[in-house]
């Protein structure tokens, strides 16, 4: 069998598919990067647990075949928190989209970063929050369109990754559903990382985003996300001039600082020793 | 008088937009989200004729809206669900500061797991926080509604929440009654509450009491609720006079010689007021208003018809004990000499009411152990 049907299979609850996503959404092609990505870290099936908030790209774990949890809006890092503490050795993926994260679960956002616990959060960027037909998110660009800004948002917008480092995140990347494999390596390599990983995925909205703000379809949108990103690596012998306007891919830091919940761990067997 | 198609979501922004409010907190959350999103096209046409807040959660909304308030301004905000239990210590917050909040939520069950079903339990949770709560069973009662939760809300000095389901009432559509603005702007009013935040006025609010006198608050609270009832039926009074139309707390179609009242809030009244023909010698009474609670007029009406049995339609469960309607009803009954017995149709989960399943409730009396609480998958 392909390599990829042996993936479809083992990884993915074929049972549930059809998903629900609309025609042209990048949810579908940051799942699947996910999923090759959870087989390249080569992680044992059954110590994988993917935990969603809610909104569009949470419905993914439904579709991913290992423990999954569903949680509330914007909380499921907080949930995360809890089995990572509970069963250290977990491998743990957190999918959220870029409201349920960065708005009405900024804190726990925040927090796990400074805590560097192990977890791996995925979030899908899509500017919009797609699943109520396209308010405004805090990752909505200046300027663009949504239900709840039809003069175009005025509110400036989160940069994610900035705000994980300051935060105390010591792993910080992000892919383009335009470029999955990157996106895929992306993934594995924030899952190998030990501490709060995040990996950012653009990711198209053509439903809820892209036509209100006439952006195209999904492979305009993917087009322009193309040609409007940029590696790291190509970009460090550029000129910050040459550098405006685009959005960097890759890996944009990786440090190592101590573990959260092995440092618990740690200081509960030294005080019971 | 102009009629429009709208939905119950459109009705409810319709009345915020015709209220003359000074600022709309806003979240999505379904099945909410179509009445801020109304709201949000008023204001980018210049037609809100007040500030539009997008927040980063309906936390944030409310504490928005209370801040809002305190400064003075008329304000709006609408959610459902887990939104709404996710404001509940600001719900709490607004009644205790006694600021004029006026806020719809749409009932929609509370997880996990997800469910979008219109079960009442995400309002009924909030039933002790000192927030007015109307049930409505259409869209323009909703547009009424909240017209007239103004009133009530700067006049008592008390937030109010107006509810109805989500799906069958907001995304339904009906021919709603439109006034003019000038008109509805008239009925509301000069707002009737001063600013508790007046710049050169400094002012501490809300700082560490002891419960010697927060029982003060709570009785001062719990007695302006409670004149609510009567300045419902003032309110009503002018409503109609307005708009040649008017509402009770408690209202009832109960035919001569009726043995069985059914008691419902929500869009369930509806279903039952098209059965009730066919039902024998049955009548319905429609629970508008919630908190307070007005136990005379209800007690008063099943007294003067002689109802025989009750059976109150619950799209909710307190679990371990029941519906809260009718746990609410038996307590009022208490002072009745002859009370009827009270039966109740757990729709909890938010499932639909049909006319087959108020026919198998009748058909099966109260006997036995539990018998008393019938689940709406076994009479369906
Ligand atoms: S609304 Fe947008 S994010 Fe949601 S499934 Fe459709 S395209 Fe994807």
């Amino acid at each position: 069998m392909a390599v990829i049907e042996q993936l479809t299979q083992d990884f993915l609850r074929t049972k549930k598919l059809p998903h629900i996503w609309c025609p042209g959404c990048g949810n579908g092609i940051v799942t699947a990067a996910l999923v090759r990505a959870i087989e390249r870290a080569d992680f044992d099936q059954k110590d994988v647990v993917i935990v969603s908030g809610i909104g569009c790209s949470s419905r993914a774990a439904g579709y991913l075949n290992f423990n999954t949890l569903h949680t509330t809006h914007g909380r499921a890092l907080a949930f995360a928190t809890g089995l990572k503490m509970a069963r250290p050795e977990l491998k743990l993926f957190v999918i959220m989209g870029d409201g349920d994260c960065s708005a009405i679960g900024g804190n726990h956002f925040i927090h796990s970063a400074r805590r560097n616990i192990d977890l791996n959060a995925v979030i899908v960027n899509n500017h919009i929050y797609g699943m109520t037909g396209g308010q405004h998110s805090p990752l909505t660009p200046v300027g663009k369109k949504a239900t709840t800004a039809p003069r175009g948002t005025l509110e400036r917008e989160f940069d994610l990754l900035k705000l994980a480092r300051g935060a105390g995140a010591t792993f910080g990347a992000r892919g383009i559903a335009a470029q999955p494999r990157q996106l895929e390596q992306l993934i594995a390599r924030a899952a190998k990382h030990k501490g709060f990983s995040v990996v950012e995925a653009l990711s198209p909205c053509p439903i809820a985003y892209g036509r209100r703000n006439k952006l195209g379809g999904a492979v305009e949108m993917l087009r322009e996300m193309k040609d409007s990103s940029i590696s790291v690596e190509k970009a460090s012998s550029m000129d910050t001039s040459e550098l405006e306007d685009k959005t960097l891919t890759g890996v944009l830091f990786s440090e190592e600082a101590p573990e959260f919940s092995e440092e618990y761990h740690k200081s509960i067997n030294k005080e019971n020793a | 008088m102009a009629y429009e198609m709208l939905s119950g979501s459109q009705a409810a922004a319709a009345a915020v937009q015709r209220a003359g409010v000074d600022l709309v907190a806003a979240y999505p959350i379904t099945p909410q989200t179509a009445i801020v999103e109304t709201l949000a096209n008023y204001e980018a046409k210049g037609e809100l004729g007040g500030d539009f807040v997008s927040v980063e959660s309906e936390y944030a909304a409310l504490a928005c809206c209370y801040g809002a308030a305190a400064a003075g301004a008329r304000v709006f905000t609408a959610t459902a669900s887990h939104g709404l239990a996710y404001m509940h210590e600001v719900i709490h917050w607004c009644s205790g500061a006694r600021v004029p909040v006026v806020m719809v939520n749409v009932n929609r069950a509370i997880g996990a797991p997800w469910c979008l079903d219109p079960d009442q339990g995400d309002s009924l949770s909030q039933r002790d926080t000192g927030w007015m709560q109307i049930y409505c069973s259409g869209a323009q009662e909703v547009f009424d509604t909240v017209l007239q939760a103004y009133v009530l809300s700067e006049s008592l000095l008390l937030p109010c929440l107006v509810v109805f389901d989500g799906f069958y009432i907001s995304h339904t559509y009906e021919a709603v009654d439109i006034p003019e603005k000038e008109k509805t702007l008239e009925f509301v009013g000069e707002k009737r509450f001063k600013p508790q935040v007046v710049p050169g006025n400094p002012v501490n609010l809300h700082g560490l009491t002891t419960g010697d006198n927060q029982i003060l608050l709570v009785r001062n609270r719990h007695e302006s609720m409670i004149k609510a009832l009567d300045l419902f039926k003032q309110v009503n009074k002018k409503f109609e006079g307005y708009f040649a139309r008017s509402y009770k707390a408690v209202d009832s179609v109960i035919p001569p010689g009726s043995k069985t009242v059914f008691v419902a809030a929500g869009s369930t009244v509806e279903t039952i007021r098209w059965a009730l023909p066919g039902l024998k010698d049955c009548g319905l009474i429609q629970l508008r208003m919630f908190r307070p609670y007005p136990a005379e007029e209800l007690c008063a009406v099943l007294e003067a018809h002689d109802v025989e049995r009750v059976i109150v339609v619950d799209r909710n469960c307190s679990i371990g004990m029941g519906g809260i309607f009718s746990q609410e009803l038996k307590a009022a009954l208490y002072n009745m000499e002859n009370p009827p017995i009270v039966e109740d149709l757990l729709l909890a989960g938010g499932i639909d009411l049909t006319i087959d399943m108020l026919h198998r409730v009748l058909e099966t009396t109260a006997e036995g152990k539990n018998a008393d609480q019938k689940w709406g998958v076994d009479v369906r």
